[in-house]
C-alpha cells in the first residue's frame, strides 16, 4: 500500500476513468503517504457496539492518521455514522447502546471509566448533517464553547470568533453582521458557521457527518474546500453517502458494510484497486 | 345532494359555524356585561312626577328609572296596587329614589299609568354620600354652625367652595387615620410583640425594655398629637350642613362632611355628562369601596387579584419548570415516570373546592400553624400565618395551577430537536450546560404558554380562595409602606369573590346588580391585561428563539 504520492496522484485520475467515476473535481494532489508513516491519532481496536440485542457495529479495526482526511464511505446503514459517533462518545446519548473493545485518542482509551466526556469531546469536533446552529447570534454560536469553558473575556472572545470565522471562510460573508441571528444564514453559511463553532474551541480532531448531504452545490464546493484546508490543522474524519466527494476530499477511505470495515487504505488504491470484490461493487455502482 | 356532502362543502359549512357561534357567544357575553355594568355610571335624568297613591291621592316622586318591565296587570293587583287601568299588561319602572335615611329603602317600583305630570327640573340636585346612599332633592339652605349663610338660589355658589374645603378636610383626615396612625399601631403591634417575645424567651435586659417603653412613649405621643390635630379638623368638617327638601317636601339635613359629590344632572349637557361618567369610573377602578362594598371603587379587589397572581407566578413557574425537566430530560422513561405523568394529568382535573380545602388543611392550618408556633409564638395566640392570607391562597392556587405549567413545558422540552442538543454537547457542554444555556431558553415560551394557561384559570378561581384568604372587606392592602412592605400573611379582596359578595351578600340588592356587570368586566378586563402581557413576553421571546424548525 505504500505507493509513493505522485505516481499516486496518476493513478487516481486514470483509475477514476475506468471506474467511470468523476474523482479529479478539484485536482488536488493526495497528501497520502502509506499508512505506516503516519503519526496515528485515533486508533479503534475490536470495536463492537450493540444497540440493544442488535449489534452495530463487528470488531472494526481502524487507524486514523493526524492531520489527513479520512473518509468512511458505504451503503446506508453500514454503522459509519456510528462508528464515527464513537469517536466522541456521542452514542452514550442512545438507549441501550454497548460498547466493547477499545478506542484509543493519542494512545489513551476513551471508553475507560473516569473520562470526563466533556473534555474529550472538546478534542473531538463533531459536525452533524443537518446545519444546526443555535437560535442565538452568529458571534454566540461561535464563542458558545469558549464560553462553557468559562472564558467571558470580550477581547479573548472576538479574537478567538473572528479566528473561526475565518478559518471556516465565513469571516468576509458575516464580519458585520455578528449580531445578528444565525438563523438568518443560509444553510451552507449556517454549515460553515457550525464548523467555525466546532474548529473555535480548538478540538485536535474534527467528525464530519455527511456535512454536505443537505446542500447545494456550491455551498458542497466551499464545504469540500474548507476540508481541504481545515486538514493542516486537524485530524479529520468525514462520513459520506457520496463517493465522489470522497474520492475529492479525503487521504484515506474505509469502506464499510453491515456493520464490518471491509477495506481501508489510501483513496487512489481504494478507487482504483480495490482489494475486495464488496468495495469493488460499490464503488462501481451495483449496490448501494 | 350526495355530489353537495361529497364536495366537503357541509363540512365547511359545519366548522365554520361552530367557530361562528363560539365568537358570536363570546362577543355577546363581553357586550352584556360591559351594556350592564357601564351604563351604571352614566348620570341618568331625574324624574319629578305626581304619583297615583292607592287613596287615590298623589304623593310626588323624585329618582332616576334604572329598570323596566312588562307585568301582567292582575299581578300588580295581587300585590296591592289600586288604581291601574284595565289592561292586560302595564309597564312599570324600578325608580332609584334614595334618601335611605328617611324612607328606608332606595327602590320602588313604581306603574306606568299611575304617574301623572312627568317632568326632568334642572334644580333637582343628586347628592353622593358617604352614608345612606344617595340624597335627591332641592337645594334649600346652607348653614354654618346652624346659622343660615344662604337660601335659595344662593346655596348653589355657596355650596361649591365649601363643598372643597370640606373634601380637602376629608382628605386631611383620611390621610392621618388611614396612614399615619394606621403606621403609629403598627409600630406599636410590633413593640407589644417585642416585649412579649422578651417575657416569652425570659430575657430582663433592663436596657431593651427601657428602649422600647421609650419608643411606646414616642408613639403615643405622635398619637396623641394626631388625635389632637384630628378633633380639630373633625370640628372643622363638621361646620357647614347643608339643607334639602326631599320628595315628600320635608327638610333634610345633610352635613358637608358625608358628601362625596353633588350634581345636577338634569341640568348637563352632554359633555358635562361624559366627564362625570370618567370620573366615576376612575373612581370605581381607583377608590376604596364604601357602604357594605356597594358603593364607591373597588381597587383592593382590583389589586388583590393581581397581586395574587403575580405571587402565584412568582410560586408556580420555576416549580413547574423544575419539574418538568427532571421528568423530561433526568428521569428515566419508564412505567414510574408514565404513573407521575398521569397523576399530574389527573391532578388537572381535580375541582377546585378540593385544593382549596387541602389549602386550608395543610397550608393554613398546618403549615401556619406551625410556622406561628417557631417564628411567631409572641403574637400567640393571635396567629399570623395560621390563618388564611395572600400567601396561602397563592400557593393553593400554585399546586392548583401547576399541572398546566408541567404539562407545557414538557411539551415545549420534547420540541427541541435533537440535533440543538446534539450541536450543544458536541462543543464539551454537559447536560447540564446544554439545558440551562440552549434547552431551556428555546423552550421558555411555552413554559410562557403555561403560566398563560395558568394566569387565565388562577385569576378566575373564586371557590378555593373563600377557604384560604379572600375577604369581603380588607382593612389594608398586602403591600403597604410599613416594613417590610409585602404582608404575606394579610387577607385580601379578589374581584371574583367580590362579585359573589355583591351579587349574593349584599343587603341592597337593585343596588348592587349594575355592580355585580362592572366588577365583572374589570375582571374579565384584568385577566385579559394579565394574558396579554404574559403573551407578549412569550411572543418576544418566540421572536428570539424561532428555530423550531425551520
Amino acid at each position: 500500500m505504500s505507493i509513493n504520492s505522485e505516481t499516486n496522484g496518476k493513478q487516481n485520475t486514470s483509475g477514476a476513468r475506468t471506474h467511470g467515476i468523476d474523482i479529479g473535481a478539484l485536482d488536488r494532489p493526495n497528501d497520502s503517504i502509506g499508512i505506516e508513516q503516519e503519526t496515528i491519532s485515533l486508533e479503534v481496536k475490536d470495536l463492537d457496539l450493540f444497540y440493544g440485542e442488535s449489534q452495530a457495529l463487528k470488531k472494526i479495526n481502524i487507524q486514523i492518521p493526524q492531520n489527513r482526511v479520512t473518509a468512511f464511505i458505504g451503503p446506508s446503514g453500514c454503522g459509519k455514522s456510528t462508528l464515527l459517533r464513537c469517536f466522541n462518545r456521542m452514542n452514550d446519548l442512545v438507549d441501550g447502546c454497548r460498547i466493547d473493545g477499545k478506542l484509543m485518542l493519542e494512545g489513551e482509551d476513551i471508553y475507560e471509566k473516569g473520562v470526563n466526556v466533556a473534555d474529550l469531546r472538546r478534542r473531538v469536533g463533531m459536525v452533524f448533517q443537518k446545519p444546526n446552529p443555535f437560535p442565538k447570534s452568529i458571534f454566540e454560536n461561535v464563542a458558545y464553547g469558549l464560553r462553557i469553558q468559562g472564558v467571558n473575556n470580550r477581547r479573548v472572545l472576538d479574537e478567538a470568533v473572528e479566528n473561526a470565522l475565518k478559518g471556516a471562510a465565513l469571516w468576509d460573508e458575516v464580519k458585520d453582521r455578528l449580531n445578528d441571528n444565525a438563523l438568518g444564514l443560509s444553510g451552507g453559511q449556517q454549515q460553515r458557521l457550525v464548523i467555525a463553532r466546532a474548529i473555535a474551541v480548538e478540538p485536535e480532531v474534527l467528525l464530519l457527518d455527511e456535512p454536505a448531504s443537505a446542500l447545494d452545490p456550491i455551498s458542497t464546493l466551499k464545504i469540500e474546500e474548507l476540508i481541504y484546508e481545515l486538514k493542516e490543522k486537524y485530524t479529520i474524519v468525514i462520513v459520506t453517502h457520496n463517493m465522489q466527494q470522497a474520492a475529492r476530499v479525503s487521504d484515506y477511505t474505509a469502506f464499510m458494510y453491515i456493520g464490518e470495515l471491509v477495506e481501508f487504505g489510501d483513496t487512489n488504491s481504494l478507487f482504483t484497486i480495490p482489494q475486495k470484490k464488496q468495495t469493488e461493487d460499490y464503488i462501481t455502482g451495483r449496490y448501494g | 345532494m350526495k355530489d353537495w356532502f361529497k364536495s366537503g362543502d357541509p363540512w365547511i359549512w359545519l366548522t365554520a359555524s361552530t367557530v361562528s357561534v363560539s365568537i358570536i357567544m363570546v362577543v355577546g357575553l363581553l357586550l352584556l356585561i360591559a351594556a350592564r355594568g357601564l351604563v351604571y355610571f352614566w348620570p341618568a335624568n331625574i324624574i319629578e312626577a305626581q304619583y297615583v297613591n292607592n287613596d287615590s291621592t298623589t304623593s310626588r316622586i323624585l329618582g332616576e328609572i334604572t329598570d323596566s318591565e312588562i307585568v301582567a296587570t292582575h299581578r300588580l293587583k295581587d300585590m296591592g296596587v289600586l288604581n291601574l287601568p284595565d289592561l292586560p299588561t302595564v309597564e312599570r319602572y324600578l325608580l332609584k329614589t334614595g334618601n335611605r335615611d328617611l324612607t328606608g329603602k332606595d327602590f320602588r317600583w313604581i306603574a306606568q299609568p299611575l304617574i301623572k305630570d312627568q317632568t326632568t327640573p334642572e334644580s333637582v340636585v343628586v347628592i353622593e354620600r358617604r352614608e345612606w346612599g344617595n340624597a335627591y332633592g332641592y337645594l334649600k339652605s346652607i348653614r354654618e354652625n346652624g346659622a343660615d349663610i344662604a337660601q335659595g338660589d344662593g346655596v348653589l355658589a355657596q355650596l361649591k367652595p365649601r363643598l372643597k374645603r370640606a373634601l380637602t378636610l376629608f382628605d386631611q383626615i383620611e390621610k392621618i387615620e388611614k396612614h399615619d396612625i394606621g403606621a403609629i399601631n403598627y409600630g406599636l403591634e410590633k413593640l407589644r410583640l417585642r416585649e412579649r417575645y422578651l417575657e416569652l424567651k425570659n430575657i430582663s435586659d433592663p436596657q431593651k425594655r427601657q428602649e422600647i417603653e421609650d419608643d411606646k412613649k414616642e408613639l403615643n405621643t405622635q398619637y396623641s398629637n394626631l388625635q389632637s390635630k384630628l378633633s380639630g379638623l373633625y370640628s372643622e368638617i363638621r361646620r357647614d350642613t347643608l339643607v334639602i327638601e326631599a320628595a315628600d317636601g320635608s327638610s333634610m339635613q345633610v352635613p358637608l362632611a358625608k358628601i362625596v359629590r353633588i350634581y345636577q344632572p338634569n341640568a348637563m349637557g352632554i359633555f358635562a355628562k361624559t366627564g362625570y361618567y370618567f370620573t366615576k369610573v376612575w373612581e370605581f377602578v381607583s377608590d376604596d369601596p364604601r357602604e357594605a362594598n356597594t358603593e364607591g371603587g373597588i381597587f383592593p379587589a382590583i389589586f388583590g387579584t393581581v397581586m395574587m397572581v403575580i405571587i402565584m407566578s412568582i410560586i408556580v413557574t420555576p416549580f413547574g419548570v423544575v419539574a418538568a425537566v427532571y421528568l423530561r430530560e433526568y428521569a428515566k422513561q419508564g412505567w414510574l415516570t408514565r404513573t407521575i405523568r398521569i397523576a399530574v394529568n389527573n391532578l388537572a382535573g381535580v375541582p377546585s373546592i378540593v385544593y382549596g380545602v387541602f389549602g386550608l388543611g395543610f397550608f393554613v392550618y398546618f403549615l401556619g400553624g406551625n410556622l406561628d408556633q417557631l417564628f411567631y409564638p409572641e403574637a400567640l395566640p393571635a396567629p399570623t400565618f395560621g390563618t388564611p392570607g395572600i400567601m396561602w391562597a397563592s400557593l393553593t392556587l400554585a399546586i392548583l395551577t401547576l399541572p398546566v405549567v408541567i404539562v407545557a413545558t414538557e411539551e415545549g422540552l420534547s420540541r427541541i430537536p435533537r440535533s440543538i442538543r446534539e450541536g450543544s454537547l458536541a462543543l464539551g457542554a454537559t447536560k447540564a450546560e446544554t439545558l440551562w444555556r440552549t434547552v431551556m431558553p428555546m423552550a421558555s415560551p411555552a413554559m410562557m404558554t403555561g403560566l398563560i394557561l395558568a394566569v387565565a384559570r388562577a385569576a378566575g378561581e373564586v371557590a378555593p380562595l373563600m377557604l384560604v384568604g379572600v375577604v369581603k372587606l380588607a382593612p389594608s392592602l398586602p403591600l403597604d409602606t410599613n416594613f417590610p412592605f409585602l404582608h404575606l400573611e394579610r387577607k385580601f379582596m379578589h374581584l371574583g369573590f367580590h362579585i359573589y359578595d355583591v351579587g349574593f351578600q349584599s343587603p341592597n340588592v337593585e343596588a348592587a346588580r349594575p355592580l355585580v356587570y362592572a366588577t365583572a368586566l374589570l375582571l374579565v378586563l384584568v385577566i385579559i391585561a394579565l394574558n396579554l402581557a404574559a403573551i407578549g413576553i412569550r411572543n418576544h421571546l418566540r421572536e428570539k428563539y424561532r428555530s423550531l424548525e425551520g
